[in-house]
């Protein structure tokens, strides 16, 4: 009984269109910013290198390269702050967890194989 | 005063209009049935009896189950008094989460969980010894415990090690988060002590009582 009521305090919470999008997809996640009173959208874009958690706790990860220097954010999949993920590019990777790009220097450091289309 | 006898869910989290994530202990609060209203004139002092979460009969002990007759009531698991209830309610009333409203402060009373026998740095957070530069075998010690000759003794009330948790402790002053009145359901700002359905006791919060309440006598 108790845990049909905590599927239906955090369903409410979901976001209203679930965010399709996986490992390896290179993103760009809208997140409201509020600075004083005024409320604006920042865009962060890079590569999804890994998901966690489930329901409402779950959590993404995404890392760009940001004026040469490597840069990751975490984002709860279900944050009203995160007003919407954009998916640039398919990626097609074999690892659930992307942490071997942090080790790559230069171009390769965020190439991800595209997801080829199904014919 | 009011308050309510309840029972621990579990624990999740809420986000807040601006996007803030607000850990929650939610507890089943209701219904709860009023049994006796004890007055000043009739038992020297006033309170109000309440009921919570339904027992088969033959359960119950016969000293309660004669109470529970005399009130008319069905047996319940747990009964409690709250002494100056600011409620107008009359036995047989049933009451429910929806006498605190979101943003109220509260107090949850519960049993915490049991931890049995623990060491100091556990049980009083003492820092015990160092893991490595070779130490050895002097890691979760409590060190020191007296003096010399004199006193001769070690001193009353040395934080020693022994049992730990399966106590009676008090959380003040959580928020309530929301109230879901359809399902009896208060969630409460931040931890409450016991375990996964203990039975806990949220009363109105003594330092922060609420403005329309009359202050307890």
């Amino acid at each position: 009984m108790s845990q049909a009521l905590f599927d239906k305090i955090e369903s409410e919470q979901f976001r209203k269109e679930p965010a399709v999008f996986g490992v390896g997809d290179s993103v760009r996640v809208h997140t409201k910013v509020i600075e004083g009173d005024k409320e604006r959208i920042q865009v962060f874009s890079g590569v999804v290198i890994g998901r966690r958690g489930r329901g409402l706790n779950s959590t993404f990860t995404v890392r760009r390269i940001s004026y040469g220097e490597g840069v990751e954010r975490v984002f709860p999949v279900h944050s009203p702050r995160v007003e919407k993920i954009e998916v640039e590019k398919r990626g097609s990777v074999r690892r659930a967890k992307l942490t071997y790009l942090r080790k790559r220097v230069g171009k390769v450091a965020v190439a991800v194989k595209e997801k080829e289309a199904h014919a | 005063m009011i308050g309510l006898l309840g029972k621990k869910l579990g624990q999740t989290r809420v986000y807040d209009t601006n996007g803030v994530v607000i850990p929650v202990t939610v507890v089943l609060a209701g219904p709860n049935r009023v049994m006796q209203c004890k007055t000043v004139e009739s038992d020297g002092y006033s309170a109000v009896q309440l009921g919570f979460d339904d027992q088969k009969e033959h359960r119950v002990t016969k000293a309660l189950r004669g109470h529970f007759l005399k009130h008319k009531s069905s047996p319940v698991k747990r009964v409690r008094e709250f002494r100056n209830f600011s409620l107008n309610v009359k036995p047989g009333d049933v009451i429910g989460a929806n006498i605190f409203a979101q943003g109220d402060f509260v107090d949850a009373i519960g049993v915490t969980k049991g931890r049995g026998f623990e060491g100091v740095v556990k049980r009083h957070h003492f820092r015990g010894g160092d893991s490595t530069h070779g130490s050895k075998g002097w890691h979760r010690r409590p060190g020191a415990i007296g003096q010399r000759l004199f006193p001769g003794t070690v001193r009353r009330g040395m934080r020693m090690p022994g049992h730990m948790g399966q106590v009676r402790r008090t959380v003040q002053n959580l928020q309530v988060v929301q109230v879901r009145e359809s399902d009896n359901v208060l969630l409460i700002k931040g931890a409450v002590p016991g375990a996964k359905g203990d039975y806990i006791v949220i009363r109105e919060a003594k330092k922060m009582p609420k403005k329309s309440s009359p202050p307890a006598s």
